[in-house]
C-alpha cells in the first residue's frame, strides 16, 4: 500500500504534530520561562498549517482523492474549511494566553505554563482529525485526543478551585458523553457490521431497526454533549466560567467547530438515509437551544458564564441550518460558524482587556458599568459584538441569522422557522444589556488598565469583520462555504 | 446628472461625517454634523430638481451586486422622494436643536444622529428587500442608544421597551420576506410590487408585515412603548423619531402591504379601520388629560398616524394622497412641536405644563410660532395639516362614512386638546416667576422653526408642489388596488340635471340660467 498520497493529505496534522512534540521537548527543557517563545513557535506552526490548506480550500476538493489511509480520513473541502476555521480559532487563543497568565487574576503561580501552547497544538490535531474522520474509529480518536487535552486546559491554573472544579466537572460530564457516543457506536457496529462512514451508511439504507435507531439516537446524543446544545448543555456554564479565560475564548471557538462539523458529517454522510430519524430530534434541540440558552443567560452576572449561555443560544441556530437537512442549509451552517468564531473569539478578547491597574482581569457586569468612558475602545467594540450576536443588521451577526433563515423558509419549514426568530428576540434582551451597562450607566471606574498590541490587532481585526464591512466577505465566503456543503452530500 | 450615484453620495456624506464626529472634540462635532447634514440637504434639493415629475417610475437607480444574498440596489419614486426629503430637512434642524441641549459625549451623539440620517435615507431608496430589511432594522441601533444615552430620568425601561417592541415586530415580517423571495425568485422591489402572490399566503404575509409596520407607525394597542421613547428622548430625537421613524411604518404599507399583497390589504381593511378608529378617539381622549407636553404630543402623533392609515386603506387616490400628505404634514408639524417643547425645555428643564402660563406675554415670537404650529395639528385651512386630513378623509369617505365620522371626531378632539395646551401654556397669567422671565427665542431658534414654518404653509397653501411628484406613483398604486378594492358604504350615484333651475321663476325663463346653473346638478339628482 503506497501511503505516500495518504501522508500528502495529512500534512497539516502531521506538522502540528510534529510541532507539538518538539515543542513538548523544548517546554521540558526550557521550563515555563520559555512559554511565550513556545507560543510563538506553536502560532507559527498553525499558521503554517493553515497555509498548507488554502489551495484544497480554495479549489475546492472531493472524491476518492480525498480519502487517506484505505478510508479512514476523509480530507475534503468540508475538513479543509472546518480546519481553517479551527487554526485561527486556536491561534487567537495563543495570542491572548500570555498576558492573561501573567496578570494577577492567573493566581498564584504567574506565567504561562509552557504546557499550555502544546496542549493546544494537539487539540488541534485532534479537532482536525474530528472534522476529517470517515470512519467512527478515527472520529473516537480525534474527538478523545481533543477531550483529554480540554480538560487539562481546563484545569491549567492548578492552585486555583474554580479552575479544577471546571475540570474535573468537564471531565466526568465529557467521559459520560464519550461513553454515550460509544454505546451508540457499538450498536450501530452491531447492527450494520461496519464502523466505516460508509458501511454504516451501507447498512442503515431502507427500513431501520430499533437498534440501529438507539444507535444513531445514542451517537447524536453524545455529539450534541460535546456541542452543548440543549438538552446537553449543563456543563458548559460551570465549566465556561471556572476555565481560565483564555481557556474559554478557545473552548467556545475550535472545539465548538470541530464538534458541529462532526456532527454535520456524521449526520449527512452516515445518516444522510435516514434523515427523517433525526430530523426532529435536531429541530427539537434547535428550538430548545435558541430558547433556554437565551433565558438561561438572562439573570447572569458573570460575563463568561452569560457568554456560554450566548454559546448555547447560538448552537442553536447553527443546528436550525443542519435541521434543514439541505445543501442550503449546511452552507448556512458553516457561514454561520465562521461569524460565530469571528464574534465569539472578539468578545472574549474585549474581556481579557478588562484590565485593572495590575492587570487584575474583572469579568461581571458591575466591573463594566460606563466602559464607554473611561474605555471607549473596548466598548464600542463590545458594542459590535453584542448587536451582531442579536442578529441586529447591519452588523455581519445579521448575516449568519439571515442566511441559517433563509435556508429554513426555503426549504418549507416556515413555522419552525417563525418559532425559532420569535426566540431570537429573548435573546437580544441581554445582549443590550452589555450596552445599557457600558453606555447608559455611571462609570465604575475599575476597568482603568493597559493592554498590548496583540489584544488590540485581534479586537480590531474581529470587529472589522463583525462590521458592515464584512458583508463584503460574503460572496466569498459564500462560495467557500457552499463547496465545503456540497462535498458532504456526494454520499447520497 | 445621469451616472453620478446620488442616493449612495447622499448616505456616504452623513456617513464620513458620523465616522469623523466620533473621534472629533464637542464643538467640531457639531460644526462637522452640521456641515455634513447641510451638504446632505443641498444633495437632497439637487435630487428633488433633477427628478422628473411624469418621467419614468424608478429613477437614479443604482445597482451593484457587493453581497451575497442580496444586493446594493438603489432607486426612488415620488413617495421615496418626498420622504427622503423630509428627512434630510428635518436632520440639520435637530442638529441646531441639539446644540447647547447636549453636553455629555456630543461626538457620539452627532454621530448617531448621523448614523441614522444614513438609514434612514437608506430604507427609503432601497430597492432590495433584504437592502431594505437591513436599513429598516439598523435604525434601532442609534435610536436606543440616543434614548439610553441622553434621554431622561426613566430613559433604561424607556430604551428597551423600544427595541424589543420593534425587534419583534420586525423579525416576523424577515420571515414573510424570506418566503416571498423564495416564491417569487426576486428580491426586487419593483418587481415584487407586480408579482401576484396567492391569496392564502398573502394573508399570512400580509399579517407579518403588518406586526412589523404595526409596532412602528404605531397603531393602537401596540402604542404603548411610543409615549415612553417619546418622553425619555432629548428633543431632538423625539423630533426623529415622530418626523421620520413613525412614517416608515406608513411607507411600510404603501410600499409592501398595499401593492404587494392587494387582496389580503382588503382583507383586512376592517382590522386597521377598527384599530385606527379607536387610536383616533381614544389617544385623543388620553392626550386630553397629559400634564407632560411631550407625552401629550407623542398621544396626537398616535391619532396623527390613525388618520394616515385610514387613508392608506380607503383604496382610492384621494386616500392614498392624503395619507402621503398627512405623514409628510405630521413629520413637519409634531417635529416643529417638540422643537417648541424643547425650547422651553432648554430654559425651565421641565415639561410640567402647568409649570408654564402666559408666555404669550414675555415670548411673543415663540408664541406665535407655537400657535402656527398648533393650528397646523388642528388642520386649519392654509396648514398642511388641513390638505391631508382632507384629502385623507375625503377618500375614507368613499368607502365607508361610519370610519370616516369617527375619524372626523379625532379632529374636533385634537383641537380640544391642542388648544387646550396652547391656552395652558401661551395664555393667561404669568403664574410661575421663573416661567415668566425667560427669554424669548434666539437667532439659532429662529433658524430652526422659520423654515419648518414656511414648509408649513407652503405645503397648505400650494400642495400641488408635493402632490406632482408622487401624482403617478398614487395612481399606479390605486390602479393595482382596483380589482381589490371593496364596494364602499357610499353609493355615489350620478345625477341627472333638471331641465330648469330650482329657484327658475316661470316668467323670468331663460334670465335666471346663469346663477342657477351650479347648483343643478347636485340638486337635480334622482
Amino acid at each position: 500500500m503506497d501511503f505516500v498520497p495518504s501522508f500528502a493529505l495529512i500534512l497539516p496534522e502531521l506538522v502540528l504534530s510534529f510541532a507539538g512534540l518538539m515543542l513538548l521537548l523544548l517546554a521540558a527543557w526550557g521550563g515555563d520561562g520559555a512559554g511565550r517563545k513556545i507560543a510563538i513557535a506553536a502560532a507559527t506552526a498553525l499558521f503554517v498549517a493553515g497555509i498548507l490548506i488554502v489551495p484544497g480550500l480554495h479549489a475546492g476538493t472531493d472524491g476518492p482523492a480525498t480519502l487517506a489511509f484505505g478510508g479512514l480520513i476523509k480530507v475534503d473541502s468540508f475538513a479543509l474549511f472546518a480546519k481553517a476555521l479551527i487554526y485561527l480559532a486556536a491561534i487567537g487563543a495563543l495570542i491572548v494566553a500570555p498576558a492573561f497568565f501573567a496578570s494577577p487574576s492567573a493566581g498564584t503561580e504567574r506565567g504561562m505554563r509552557a504546557e499550555y501552547p502544546v496542549l493546544i497544538l494537539f487539540s488541534s490535531v485532534g479537532m482536525g482529525l474530528m472534522v476529517s474522520a470517515n470512519d467512527f474509529m478515527t472520529l473516537y480518536l480525534g474527538l478523545e485526543l481533543t477531550s483529554l487535552t480540554s480538560y487539562v486546559l481546563a484545569a491549567i491554573l492548578r492552585r486555583d478551585t474554580r479552575s479544577g472544579e471546571a475540570g474535573l466537572k468537564y471531565f466526568v460530564l465529557g467521559a459520560l458523553a464519550s461513553g454515550i457516543l460509544l454505546y451508540g457506536m457499538s450498536l450501530l457496529y452491531g447492527f450494520t457490521g461496519g464502523t466505516g462512514f460508509a458501511a454504516v451508511r451501507a447498512g442503515l439504507t431502507g427500513e431501520m431497526g430499533t437498534g440501529a435507531l438507539f444507535g444513531v439516537i445514542f451517537v447524536l446524543s453524545g455529539l450534541a454533549f460535546k456541542i452543548s446544545a440543549v438538552p446537553f448543555h449543563m456543563w458548559t456554564p460551570d465549566v465556561y466560567e471556572g476555565a481560565p479565560t483564555p481557556v474559554t475564548a478557545f473552548f467556545s471557538t475550535a472545539p465548538k467547530v470541530a464538534a458541529v462539523g462532526l456532527t454535520a458529517r456524521v449526520a449527512f454522510e452516515v445518516f444522510g438515509a435516514q434523515i427523517a430519524a433525526w430530523q426532529q430530534i435536531v429541530m427539537f434541540m434547535a428550538l430548545a437551544s435558541i430558547i433556554f440558552g437565551a433565558l438561561g443567560a438572562i439573570g447572569q452576572e458573570n460575563l463568561k458564564r452569560l457568554l456560554a449561555y450566548s454559546s448555547i443560544n447560538n448552537i442553536g441556530f447553527i443546528l436550525l441550518g443542519l435541521a434543514v437537512a439541505k445543501v442550503e442549509g449546511a452552507a448556512a451552517m458553516l457561514v454561520y460558524l465562521f461569524i460565530y468564531v469571528a464574534m465569539s473569539l472578539g468578545s472574549f478578547v474585549a474581556l481579557l482587556m478588562l484590565r485593572g491597574e495590575d492587570g487584575t482581569l474583572y469579568e461581571t457586569f458591575a466591573d463594566i458599568r460606563g466602559l464607554s468612558v473611561t474605555r471607549p475602545g473596548i466598548a464600542w467594540a463590545l458594542l459590535l459584538f453584542m448587536f451582531s450576536l442579536a442578529g441586529i443588521p447591519p452588523l455581519l451577526g445579521f448575516y449568519s441569522k439571515f442566511v441559517v433563515f433563509q435556508a429554513t423558509i426555503e426549504a418549507g419549514l416556515v413555522a419552525f422557522g417563525a418559532i425559532a426568530i420569535a426566540a431570537s428576540v429573548i435573546g437580544a434582551f441581554y445582549y443590550i444589556k452589555f450596552v445599557k451597562v457600558m453606555f447608559f450607566d455611571e462609570p465604575a471606574g475599575v476597568v482603568t488598565g493597559k493592554s498590548g498590541a496583540g489584544h488590540w490587532a485581534l479586537l480590531g481585526l474581529t470587529a472589522l469583520i463583525v462590521s458592515p464591512l464584512g458583508y463584503l466577505l460574503t460572496p466569498s465566503l459564500t462560495d467557500l462555504a457552499g463547496k465545503a456543503a456540497a462535498s458532504l452530500f456526494l454520499a447520497a | 446628472m445621469e451616472g453620478l450615484p446620488i442616493l449612495s453620495l447622499m448616505m456616504c456624506v452623513p456617513l464620513a461625517g458620523a465616522l469623523a464626529c466620533l473621534f472629533a472634540g464637542a464643538n467640531a462635532a457639531r460644526w462637522i454634523a452640521l456641515g455634513a447634514t447641510l451638504v446632505t440637504f443641498m444633495l437632497g434639493i439637487v435630487l428633488w430638481s433633477n427628478y422628473q415629475i411624469g418621467g419614468p417610475q424608478w429613477q437614479f437607480g443604482e445597482r451593484a451586486n457587493l453581497f451575497a444574498g442580496f444586493s446594493w440596489a438603489l432607486g426612488i419614486d415620488g413617495i421615496a422622494l418626498l420622504l427622503i426629503m423630509l428627512s434630510v430637512f428635518l436632520m440639520p434642524i435637530c442638529i441646531l436643536a441639539s446644540w447647547n441641549a447636549i453636553k455629555k459625549r456630543v461626538g457620539e451623539y452627532m454621530a448617531a444622529f448621523l448614523f441614522m440620517e444614513v438609514l434612514m435615507i437608506g430604507t427609503f431608496a432601497a430597492q432590495d428587500l433584504f437592502l431594505f430589511y437591513v436599513f429598516f432594522e439598523a435604525g434601532l441601533i442609534p435610536m436606543y442608544l440616543i434614548i439610553g444615552v441622553w434621554g431622561g430620568d426613566n430613559r433604561i425601561y424607556a430604551s428597551y421597551k423600544f427595541f424589543l417592541y420593534t425587534l419583534l415586530g420586525s423579525v416576523l415580517m424577515l420571515i414573510a420576506m424570506f418566503w416571498m423571495v423564495a416564491e417569487a425568485g426576486t428580491s426586487d422591489i419593483p418587481r415584487l410590487m407586480q408579482y401576484g402572490f396567492p391569496a392564502e399566503a398573502q394573508t399570512w404575509l400580509w399579517l407579518a408585515f403588518f406586526a412589523s409596520f404595526a409596532v412602528k407607525v404605531p397603531m393602537w394597542p401596540l402604542h404603548t412603548w411610543l409615549p415612553d421613547a417619546h418622553v425619555q428622548a432629548p428633543t431632538a430625537g423625539s423630533v426623529i423619531l415622530a418626523g421620520v421613524l413613525l412614517k416608515l411604518g406608513g411607507y411600510g404599507f404603501i410600499r409592501f402591504s398595499l401593492p404587494m399583497f392587494p387582496d389580503a390589504s382588503a382583507q383586512f381593511a376592517w382590522l386597521v379601520f377598527a384599530l385606527s378608529m379607536v387610536a383616533v378617539v381614544y389617544t385623543s381622549l388620553v392626550a386630553l388629560v397629559q400634564s407632560d407636553m411631550k407625552k401629550l404630543i407623542a398621544y396626537s402623533s398616535v391619532a396623527h398616524m390613525a388618520i394616515v392609515t385610514v387613508g392608506l386603506f380607503a383604496f382610492n387616490v384621494q386616500g392614498l394622497e392624503g395619507a402621503m400628505i398627512v405623514m409628510l404634514s405630521h413629520g413637519l408639524v409634531s417635529g416643529a412641536l417638540f422643537l417648541c417643547v424643547g425650547v422651553i425645555y432648554d430654559r425651565l428643564h421641565t415639561r410640567e405644563i402647568a409649570r408654564y402660563g402666559g408666555l404669550a406675554i414675555n415670548m411673543p415670537y415663540y408664541a406665535l410660532f407655537f400657535l402656527l404650529f398648533t393650528m397646523a395639528s388642528i388642520g386649519l385651512p392654509g396648514t398642511s395639516g388641513f390638505v391631508g386630513e382632507f384629502l385623507s378623509l375625503a377618500g375614507i369617505y368613499q368607502t365607508s362614512s361610519l370610519v370616516a365620522l369617527v375619524s372626523t371626531t379625532g379632529i374636533i378632539l385634537g383641537a380640544a386638546y391642542m388648544l387646550y395646551l396652547y391656552r395652558r401654556v401661551a395664555f393667561g397669567g404669568q403664574a410661575n416667576a421663573d416661567a415668566a422671565a425667560m427669554s424669548d427665542i434666539s437667532a439659532r431658534e429662529w433658524i430652526m422653526m422659520a423654515p419648518i414654518a414656511a414648509a408649513v404653509l407652503w405645503m397648505g397653501v400650494y400642495p400641488e408642489s408635493f402632490l406632482a411628484p408622487m401624482r403617478k406613483d398614487i395612481a399606479t398604486l390605486d390602479a393595482r388596488l382596483a380589482a381589490a378594492a371593496p364596494a364602499g358604504d357610499a353609493r355615489l350615484a350620478p345625477g341627472t340635471p333638471r331641465a330648469e333651475a330650482a329657484n327658475a321663476l316661470g316668467h323670468h325663463e331663460g334670465m335666471e340660467h346663469e346663477s342657477g346653473s351650479t347648483n343643478s346638478a347636485k340638486e337635480g339628482a334622482h
